[in-house]
């Protein structure tokens, strides 16, 4: 079993806190979410979805608690912390700037 | 991490570390839910439910896994993860019983050594006295005189201005040691015990059990409070716990004493070196000391006394002060206290009990044990690092499955923390064992053991956990540095075939060992300069013969004789032993030399001598009868001995020694010449050589003699110059005091070279300390040396087995191995030698006649290090010279 890439990881952190930045989800949804933003192109795995949540509350960035969901069961609910707001804020920013730099490099080799 | 994630992230974190369980719960909770969501989904798809179930736990990627890097991204499992690491080094530490009893017993014995010093300077130099309270506030109190180094008594009105005046000291107590014969005959028990003052008790805080301690006013007077509270050793081992012990009489020096209190188990009274069994108000000085009535002579120096200073009032500040009430009293009373001051010292440099005697040692084996430490850490260092490179594939492995590398490092450090608290713990026991192993050491005095526990207490403990956790990380980072060699890449490449005396990987273990020998050179050196130094101190002459005299007493005091009495028992003793068969001479002396009792002292003036004015002679002396110095061998250069007629009846006269005579009569013969003592002229009959009279190691210094009648003591010491051996002269000496006395025993006997023996025993304890360790420390070496060899052999089996195919023979292969073997030794050497040069200075005044950077020393160190080392290379050397080339090449 190999780990994701680091880039592919850091880009999981930055989608999760983006899918959740819209509303609170559990981990379920929140999965069934990803798959269908990404077009299943990134591969998340659900198995590196779960720790992942698990280190970004570690870290402060997403809260967890408990509430029924919609078929009325008990499960866990992410949201966005103040703090996560504003990482996603910085990785977005970063991201931007990347995929510009890279989006550039790609048109000059075309070019 | 900044404040702000550091806050955000404290809600996860504690409820990990508070509720372990109840998280993981809610973790796997919510995979469950996950799973059933994903196969209501694939139901929906159409799969059966058992295809729907093993598709759904595909996807998630294995529970277990996921549920164990959910912990692993939490982090905050750290108790989770410690537990782990516990079982799993637990189990590995079982798996080579060998290997891990080895390492523990190496840090049983660094952890050990340093647990027992710790305890030993705890318990005699930093809380020497147990129960006691605010011993961090205390400070040694004593006269120190204008141009002299040492600490002296002090008079007793001296200490009452002192009290009265010093505003910064919370009080101020006197404590004298003193001892007492409790009952005569055949069972004469000494006791020891301690004049005090009567707010003694109150001061240090320790109140008794049953009865009460000293009333205001029992410390003035003479012989005016006949008082005594016990130990509850005493009450329980001669009263036999007996409740209604208040109240009774007890014979002190023959002086009926009333029994007022018991004080508590485990209080030993304040004076480092004796358990102190009874207590006196000072008002009874008389009984115990001699010189008479003291409490209102200022001239008269023989306290002993500590001050508690208040609460954050620094040494420095009260020492000022105290200076300035003691030149106030210089100032008032010129005739007694011209060139006196008074002095405090933290109570580790306590002048007056047997911490002084120690600290030396102490301070040196603080040292010794921190390098046997080093010297076991780097052995258990070695060992483990030889492991990790047979651990390397395991470490791989896990690696490869996912484990960070911080991981693998927080399991090696458990690792090490497991065998380092093990060696704690076993190593606290082996030092609570040695509590008393200092005064195994050190000799008995007049039939009593000497008092010098270590104490256990929370700051040795806390000092040892320390030290538990420093063991830890130094034993755990050498492996753990190693990882820095792993990848993951790497694990199925063959271990590299090493070569003997191969750079790499090799330089650690090599530099463990170099550090090892260099640690254990300098104690070789240093325990070798220590018994180089006691075999000057015991070869010496100390100005007089110690082979045939035998020296003891009889406790006349204790049996109730008057002075009177007491001459004429002395006299008749004296007639009777010069006519035992054996006996060449014999005589009375108030103290021998290098005994364990103190000179008087006493302002002398010189007739044509000008003394400049500041300076103010004291001289010490002694008391002795006619004979002395034909007993003690020691000559006579001019005049003549003392004689039985130099008695009370007759002229004073005295007899000065060399040192005397240069000093007060430039050299000139002073037979003939007078000299006053104690207010009264003497005339000098006779000039003695000089010898040493207090310590082994002190310079000549000016000394005299007065004749035992005319400065009697009833309780002298008994010296006899005799053919017959100890056992024979003793039962006849008993014989004959018996005959003249049916209830009298005798004091212990000994040889004047047991005496001198006694005296020197502080380099004893250094010697054989020392030594112990050294050797310790050369065995810990050698099996560090030992262990490198073996496997640098063990690795290179096929480099030896080449070499032996190209035509190299067992011999080439033995010298290949020793000399580099030799080569580590050498360097360890060449590092211990210069490490040694700057660090035998520290030994200091333990050191006797002898350099700290002796040649000789350094080369006997030399050759047994080289010879250790080569032992430790043969084993290994010889199955080098044994491989099988055929075999190691085919294999």
């Amino acid at each position: 079993m190999s780990k994701p890439s680091d880039l592919v990881q850091g880009t999981l952190d930055m989608l999760i806190l983006k899918i959740l930045a819209l509303e609170p989800l559990n981990g379920w949804a929140l999965s069934q979410r990803l798959k269908q933003i990404s077009s299943e192109v990134l591969g998340v795995s659900d198995g590196s979805l779960y720790p992942a949540l698990h280190k970004l509350e570690r870290r402060g960035w997403i809260r967890a608690h408990w509430k029924a969901s919609e078929n009325n069961r008990r499960a866990k609910f992410y949201s966005l912390t103040g703090l996560g707001r504003k990482q996603l804020e910085k990785e977005t920013a970063n991201w931007n700037r990347v995929s510009a730099a890279i989006s550039g490099i790609i048109a000059l080799e075309e070019a | 991490m900044d404040i702000e994630q550091w806050l955000y992230s404290l809600p996860a974190r504690g409820r990990s570390f508070l509720h372990p369980g109840q998280v993981d719960q809610e973790m796997k909770e919510e995979l469950r839910e996950h799973l059933e969501e994903q196969i209501k989904e694939n139901v929906r798809q159409g799969m059966t439910p058992d295809e729907a179930r093993r598709s759904a736990v595909r996807m998630l990627g294995g529970i277990t896994q996921v549920e164990q890097q959910c912990r692993d991204a939490r982090g905050g499992s750290l108790g989770a993860d410690l537990v782990q690491d516990l079982g799993y080094g637990v189990r590995q530490l079982l798996r080579s019983p060998g290997f891990s009893a080895l390492a523990i017993l190496c840090l049983t014995l660094g952890i050990g050594a340093n647990a027992a010093v710790f305890s030993w300077a705890e318990g005699i130099l930093f809380r020497p006295y147990p129960l006691v309270a605010h011993q961090e506030r205390w400070f040694a109190l004593a006269g120190t005189a204008r141009g002299g180094s040492g600490a002296e008594d002090l008079s007793w009105p001296d200490f009452e201005d002192l009290r009265r005046n010093c505003s910064l000291c919370e009080d101020a107590f006197v404590s004298k040691i003193t001892g007492s014969t409790l009952s005569v005959g055949d069972h004469a028990e000494r006791a020891s015990g301690s004049i005090v003052s009567a707010n003694y008790f109150d001061a240090i805080g320790v109140h008794p059990i049953l009865g009460r301690g000293f009333g205001p006013g029992e410390d003035s007077g003479s012989d005016s409070h006949p008082v005594v509270l016990i130990s509850y050793q005493m009450w329980r081992d001669r009263y036999k716990g007996d409740r209604d012990i208040v109240g009774k009489v007890q014979r002190f020096n023959n002086v009926p004493h009333t029994i007022i209190g018991v004080m508590p188990e485990g209080f030993y009274g304040t004076f480092v070196g004796w358990a102190i069994q009874f207590w006196v108000p000072a008002s009874m000085e008389e009984t115990f000391e001699s010189g008479g009535y003291k409490l209102e002579d200022r001239g008269a120096r023989w306290i002993e006394a500590y001050v508690t200073l208040k609460p954050g009032v620094r040494q420095s500040q009260a020492q000022q002060e105290i200076s300035a009430i003691a030149a106030r009293l210089e100032k008032t009373y010129p005739a007694t206290n011209r060139g006196r001051s008074l002095g405090i010292w933290p109570l580790w440099q306590t002048p007056f009990n047997h911490a002084g005697d120690l600290l030396p040692t102490l301070e040196v084996m603080v040292t010794v044990v921190g390098f046997v430490l080093l010297i076991s850490c780097a052995n258990v260092g070695n060992l483990l690092l030889v492991r990790s490179l047979a651990r390397r594939h395991e470490m791989n492995v896990r690696l490869a499955m996912g484990a960070t590398r911080v991981r693998l490092v927080k399991q090696l450090l458990t690792e090490g923390l497991i065998l380092s608290a093990l060696g704690t713990a076993a190593g606290l026991l082996v030092a609570y064992w040695c509590r008393y192993a200092l005064v195994l050491l050190l000799p008995t005095r007049s039939g009593m053991t000497m008092y010098l526990p270590g104490q256990m207490d929370a700051r040795v403990m806390a000092m040892s956990a320390a030290v538990c956790l420093l063991v830890t990380l130094m034993v755990g980072i050498i492996p753990a540095f190693e990882t820095r060699h792993l990848d993951v890449a790497g694990t199925l490449k063959a271990d590299a075939c090493g070569v003997v005396g191969a750079r790499g990987r090799a330089w650690m273990r090599s530099g463990l060992v170099i550090v090892q020998v260099s640690l254990s050179f300098i104690l070789l050196v240093g325990a070798a300069l220590l018994l180089e130094s006691l075999e000057k101190i015991r070869s010496t002459s100390p100005g007089f013969t110690t082979t045939s005299v035998v020296t003891t007493g009889v406790p006349l005091v204790a049996a109730g004789y008057d002075n009177p009495r007491a001459r004429i028992f002395q006299d008749e003793l004296m007639d009777r032993l010069r006519a035992l068969p054996g006996v060449e001479s014999a005589a009375f002396a108030r103290i021998t030399p290098l005994g364990y009792g103190t000179f008087s002292e006493t302002p002398i003036v010189v007739d044509g001598y000008q003394p400049s004015l500041e300076e103010k002679p004291y001289v010490e002396y002694n008391q002795v009868g006619p004979q002395y110095f034909a007993t003690l061998g020691i000559p006579l250069s001019s005049g003549r001995e003392f004689a039985r007629a130099d008695d009370e009846n007759a002229p004073l006269v005295a007899i000065v020694n060399r040192t005397m005579v240069t000093r007060y009569w430039a050299g000139a013969d002073p037979v003939g010449r007078r000299l006053q003592v104690k207010g009264r002229w003497a005339r000098v009959v006779g000039v003695v050589a000089d010898s040493k009279y207090e310590s082994m190691r002190e310079t000549p210094m000016p000394f005299f003699y007065v004749p035992l009648r005319q400065d009697f003591v009833r309780d002298p010491a008994l010296n006899i110059r005799t053919t017959q051996s100890l056992a024979t002269i003793r039962a006849a000496l008993v014989r004959e005091v018996h005959a003249l006395d049916g209830n009298l025993g005798l004091y212990e006997m000994i040889t004047l070279q047991e005496q001198v023996n006694r005296s020197t025993s502080a380099q004893l304890v250094a010697v054989t300390l020392v030594s112990i360790l050294g050797g310790l420390a050369l065995l810990l070496a050698g099996i560090g040396l030992y262990g490198v060899m073996s496997y640098a052999v063990a690795q290179s089996t096929r480099e030896l087995g080449l070499r032996m195919a190209l035509g190299a023979g067992a011999a080439n292969l033995l010298q290949l191995v020793v000399s580099r073997g030799l080569r580590l030794t050498a360097a360890g050497v060449f590092l211990g030698t210069a490490a040694a040069l700057a660090v035998t200075r520290l030994l200091g005044e333990l050191l006797f006649q002898v350099s700290p950077h002796d040649p000789v020393v350094f080369g006997v160190a030399l050759a047994v290090m080289i010879t250790t080392a080569l032992l430790a290379c043969l084993l290994p050397a010889w199955r080098a010279s044994r491989t099988d080339p055929a075999r190691v090449l085919r294999d």
